[in-house]
């Protein structure tokens, strides 16, 4: 009966690792908001000290699991073993034998620890040794709740790009994330990219990130801030710098006038609501500053931090109702009448 | 009585003396009796009890948790809702369970393990009840007003300041602090007293059994941890009522100050919660397997260095933070070097489990269980001290993988374990063992099931304390793992549950020692009288009931007529002195009224701090009033 | 016996409080119109029968999440720009007794709807009507006309620009 438990034990945990294993192939795959996944030098150092620690430590973990396992079957097998019933103590030889398992075990437990110690600041150190003041460039994200605010800094004014949610990188070139908040704690974290750096209000944090090839990645807010922490994603594209740089030329233009008559009307119904209090969009009246820039919002690929694809229908049901998608958002439900939400969503969807 | 009348002979003296005994530690019936009791074995039995509804209570909001994040885009729950369900089962969890039940265990069981008849301070002990199930009430009376508290479990500022939290949810979520810290606070106090002065004779402190030695150093890692939490939750606190500026960035206040502090608290809290459970394993490894437990000085020389290393260690709840990389580096070389502790430990229970003779009962299963889960636990715990691998996964589901692997593994399961090794002494009948084996095979599936996945989901991006993700990204099969696992967890805590009152009932008489364990608890009736031992017994070896009963010697001539215990010295456990203990007293029900009117009035209105002083200082005068003891009449 | 006095303190025990923490975040749709006769100046209404005012109340009134909301919507929509923060420059005072237009909810809430002479703004037709009530209950709570338990103690941030103190700090801290 014993005996079957252990085994029974040996064999129900040998499917659990099973289960472990084909679960973890599920990690391996690449996929977006992976740490597995990395697209950047950073990303990439962080990605093989796992692969590191993850082997040597299950390693580490079967060992451990077999000797435990293997008491189980020890019972009653060893010839003249004496009964402990009166002395509670097994030989002596034995006892001293252990000892001296159980202290190289010990040892072989702090060398191994100092190996992953070593393994863990050199790789610290050499991350830290990536950032490139020359070479790189600066971006300011502010953490909002719950979404982000994005200046790219240059020394010429006039070229800071203001915009939000949504931050191009060029490929090959590193880019320091220069992180505060405007009111509690958020973090900056972009998988794919690097670990997360937290948005602290009334300090500036700095982390440096960097992609190898170009790509799409989407980040995360990832220390709790409020309702709706859970709707604070952004997305960082990284694009070859030709691409880059006519993109942040563009982007730099005032916004673009609207199309057709409808336009028209959707801007000067814009500009006679509330939105302008909130919402800025350079070229125009609307200077707000408490929410995100929309000068160029059709271009983006996301409406509230990655909240919503960025449709017009989805825009539509965002001004509307943005409590029903992202309740206890600070955006206001101004209401807006049937006649004029049409021409007010192809206005800014319009600005591209 | 005078001389003319008879002397009575020895067995009659006997038994009056018996008698005597019973009365002068008897606690009066009714209700003021029950209000006022002061004995050890019911005061932990309280505390067990109500911190087992408690963690019932957490699982249900763990399971409402798991009903949310089951699906994509699922609507059970809202934000706030959610956000007040999280932060409640963290909550309750760490301070309305673990560390009230681990005090509670050991308040029931440490006299009964040296020899004793009760705790050094048996009224503080009282207090310490009244003053954890006031703070709980309080709480839970926020939790079912729309006032439970929303910030997450350690409340970080600015969200949980005045501008991001209105209201006074996360106020009670900071007082409830106070109170339960307060009560840790007398329960470890009162241990350490015990555990240094109140050891039966012979009983040197190199004989005290490893769990006493966890909970002494148990007792001082709270001394020295919950002031830290204390400070933290009043910058809060007066931050929130009072406008003072200490996490306030824009006026000088800090709110890297409250995470500092906080960790100072936080970290050794782990090992608070942790130390004892490795206790219960000792007991029931060294009951099990037949065996003396295997080096025993690098046992007690493990639990003491974990005890200080782990006030070395909180700057890993920070590493995203931006600290500089020299200290963060040194925190990842503490961080690693408490699993060498740990790993002692470890490596010497299977020592002992190899070379013993294994009686493989339901708590021995359960240790098994405790091996497999800590050690994965552990090891990802190893993966989070490195300050590059923990900014990936910190503040992801790969942590709560990695703290329920360590709380749950090594934790739950050792205290399961000893509710299966320990019932039959506190009720005097037998757990079903067969039961109990289910239940354990029951709780591993299920919390491998759930918590397992959650590693997957961290590395895939999943962040914590989020109500909601969306499908396309691809987290829905390790959510739903977890949510399948979390119920049957729920079913093992209702095998459980059903057993408890099966075995309370019908299970078979037990004896006062069915395991043939080796320490003195075992020696006491199943359950205890209230005065545990009629003769306190004198130890001569580390295991002192493997000695042959006819070279077990015991104390003489206490007074039976009053609450008498002996008082031995530090280190050899030479008997000093005889102490009185106070028999029942309503003060510390008194005090504890006084104390939690102070308490929750200062949440609504700073007054009540002064009134509530006034009237604490009432009750002390009352309580602290010189009386001679109370004696039994013939 | 015993039920009924824990099922009567249960009772009392869940309606305590509702109001000061209720969150309803989203707003019912009728409080997204605006109305401005909240509160009329004269009692007198030629022509029908007489009929009693109507008393309007403000429904955030007791609740903490919306005072802090009002506190929120009083920076964003620059009442501090006139305002300040209830002392008053360019305008006059918030904190006071002597409301020239009334202090009653109704009568803040016409204030800011139609606008005042001499300079005060008429947000009527853009900010939604619950706004409105958030802002008004904020106000009242300036002036101890809310519930001490529902109104924050001071506000998180007096300084809401992180551009100034990164320039005080002295730049990035790594």
């Amino acid at each position: 009966m014993t005996k079957r438990n252990g085994e029974k034990g040996a064999g129900l945990k040998g499917a659990v690792f099973c289960a472990y294993a084909f679960v973890l192939f599920d990690a391996c795959a690449g996929h977006q908001q992976s740490a597995v996944d990395p697209a950047g030098p950073q990303s990439g150092k962080i990605a093989v000290l796992w692969w590191f620690f993850f082997g040597l430590l299950t390693t580490i973990f079967l060992i451990v699991m077999v000797f435990t396992l293997l008491t189980l079957t020890r019972r009653g097998h060893r010839s003249g073993q004496e009964p402990l019933n009166a002395s509670h103590l097994p030989p002596g030889a034995d006892e001293k034998e252990l000892t001296r398992i159980v202290a190289a075990a010990t040892i072989a437990t702090v060398l191994i620890l100092f190996v992953l110690l070593i393994a863990s600041v050199s790789t610290g150190k050499s991350i830290s040794e990536l950032g490139d003041k020359k070479n790189g460039m600066v971006i300011e994200v502010t953490g909002n709740q719950w979404w982000w605010h994005v200046r790219y800094w240059n020394d010429d004014p006039s070229q800071m790009l203001v915009t939000a949610n949504e931050i191009h990188i060029p490929t090959g070139r590193p880019v320091m994330i220069r992180g505060m908040s405007q009111d509690v704690i958020h973090s900056f974290w972009v998988p794919n990219l690097h670990g997360k750096r937290d948005l602290i209000p009334s300090r500036v944090t700095t982390e440096w990130i960097e992609a190898d090839q170009p790509g799409i990645y989407r980040g995360q807010c990832a220390e709790y801030c409020g309702l709706q922490h859970a709707h604070m994603a952004l997305w960082v594209i990284a694009e070859p710098q030709a691409k880059f740089d006519s993109w942040m030329k563009h982007q730099l233009r005032p916004a673009s006038p609207p199309g057709g008559p409808t336009g028209e009307r959707g801007k000067q119904i814009f500009l006679n609501s509330a939105c302008i209090y909130c919402h800025s969009i350079r070229g125009t009246a609307a200077g707000g500053q408490t929410g995100p820039d929309l000068t160029h919002f059709g271009s983006r690929r996301s409406i509230a931090a990655g909240t919503l694809p960025n449709t017009i229908g989805n825009l539509g049901g965002w001004i509307t109702d943005p409590q029903g998608i992202k309740p206890g958002t600070h955006m206001a439900t101004i209401p807006v009448s049937s006649e004029d939400l049409q021409p007010l969503l192809e206005y800014i969807e319009g600005l591209k | 009585m005078n001389q003319t009348e008879p002397i009575p002979n020895s067995s009659e003296r006997e038994a009056q003396a018996l008698r005597d005994l019973e009365n002068s530690w008897q606690t009066p019936r009714g209700m003021i009796g029950w209000l006022s009791c002061t004995t050890h074995q019911a005061i932990g039995m309280r505390y067990i009890v109500t911190a087992f509804i408690f963690l019932l209570a957490g699982g249900i909001e763990a399971l409402l948790i798991r009903l949310q994040l089951a699906l994509p885009n699922n609507t059970l729950l809202g934000p706030d809702r959610y956000n007040e369900i999280f932060t409640t089962h963290g909550t309750t969890m760490m301070f309305l369970f673990a560390v009230p039940m681990m005090e509670g265990m050991a308040v029931y069981l440490v006299p009964l393990m040296l020899g004793t008849r009760n705790v050094a301070f048996p009224r503080l002990n009282a207090f310490g009840y009244w003053i954890y199930l006031a703070g709980a009430i309080f709480l839970y009376w926020g939790v079912f007003t729309n006032t439970a508290p929303d910030a997450g479990w350690f409340s970080y500022p600015p969200l949980s300041g005045p501008a991001y939290s209105p209201g006074k949810r996360v106020d009670f979520w900071a007082q409830m602090i106070t109170f339960t810290e307060v009560s840790a606070m007398c329960v470890a106090s009162e241990l350490i007293a015990t555990i240094f002065k109140m050891r039966a004779p012979g009983m040197s402190l190199n004989r005290i059994p490893l769990y006493c030695w966890s909970m002494l150093v148990q007792s001082f890692m709270v001394i020295f941890a919950m002031p830290a939490v204390m400070i933290a939750s009043s910058y809060l606190l007066s931050d929130r009522t009072v406008g003072t500026h200490f996490v306030n960035p824009a006026e000088g206040g800090d709110p890297l100050l409250y995470q500092h502090v906080f960790w100072l608290f936080g970290h050794p809290e782990v090992y608070i919660i942790f130390i004892p459970a490795l206790g219960f394993v000792s007991s029931i490894v060294t009951a099990n397997s037949r065996r003396e437990i295997f080096g025993y000085p690098g046992m007690v020389l493990s639990i003491v260095a974990t005890g200080f290393i782990a006030f070395g260690l909180w700057v890993h709840h920070m590493f995203a933070t931006g600290l500089p990389q020299i200290g963060e580096a040194y925190f990842t070389a503490a961080s690693m070097m408490i699993a060498v502790t740990s790993g002692v430990q470890i490596f010497c229970w299977i020592a002992t489990l190899w070379t013993g003779r294994l009686r493989m009962t339901a708590a021995l299963h359960f240790v098994f269980g405790f091996i497999a889960i800590f050690v994965l636990g552990g090891l990802t715990g190893v993966i989070l001290a490195s300050v590059s691998l923990d900014v990936q996964v910190h503040d992801t589901f790969f942590v709560v993988a990695h703290f329920h692997y360590v709380l749950i593994g090594g934790a739950l399961f050792p205290l399961f374990g000893a509710f299966y090794h320990w019932f039959p002494k506190i009720t005097g009948r037998l757990m079903n063992e067969a039961v109990g084996k289910l239940n354990f095979w029951i709780l591993f599936i299920g919390f491998n099931l759930t918590f397992f996945p959650m590693h997957i989901l961290g590395l895939k991006g999943m962040t914590r304390r989020i109500y909601t993700y969306g499908s396309e990204m691809g987290w829905e099969l390790g959510n739903i793992l977890a949510t399948i696992g979390a119920f049957i967890i729920a079913a093992g805590g209702v095998v459980f549950l059903i057993n408890i009152f099966l075995s309370r009932n019908r299970g078979e008489i037990a004896g006062d020692n069915p395991w043939d364990a080796d320490s003195f608890e075992w020696a006491a009736a199943s359950p205890p009288k209230s005065y545990n031992f009629e003769y306190l017994p004198v130890a001569t070896s580390r295991y002192p009931l493997w000695v042959a009963a006819s070279e077990r010697t015991f104390v003489t001539g206490l007074r039976n007529d009053r609450r008498e215990v002996l008082v031995t010295t530090l280190m050899d456990a030479e008997p000093h002195h005889r102490l009185v203990l106070p028999r029942s007293s309503l003060w510390p029900l008194l005090t504890a009224l006084a104390v939690t009117i102070g308490f929750i009035g200062s949440v609504f209105n700073a007054w009540y701090i002064t009134y509530g002083s006034i009237l604490t200082g009432l009750a002390f005068v009352g309580w602290f009033w010189p009386r001679l003891p109370v004696e039994t009449k013939p | 016996m015993r039920t009924l006095c824990i099922f009567g303190v249960c009772f009392f025990v869940v309606f305590t409080s509702c109001q000061r923490e209720k969150r309803d975040l989203r707003p019912v749709p009728t409080r997204l119109a605006i109305y401005s006769d909240a509160a009329r100046q004269s009692p007198l209404r030629p022509g029908g029968a007489e009929q009693p005012q109507l008393r309007v109340t403000n429904p955030y009134n007791g609740s903490a999440y919306d005072i802090a909301e009002g506190e929120r919507l009083y920076e964003w929509y620059n009442c501090s720009g006139c305002h300040s923060h209830g002392g008053g420059g360019i305008g006059p005072p918030l904190i006071k007794t002597d409301w020239i237009y009334g202090g009653e909810p109704e009568n803040l809430f016409d204030t800011i709807v139609k606008g005042r002479p001499n300079g005060m703004p008429s947000w009527g037709g853009r900010i939604p009507e619950y706004q409105i009530w958030q802002i008004v209950a904020f106000i009242r709570s300036m002036n101890g006309q809310q519930p001490r338990s529902a109104t924050a103690s001071r506000a998180d941030t007096i300084e809401q620009n992180p551009q100034t103190i990164q320039n005080r700090t002295g730049g990035a801290t790594k």
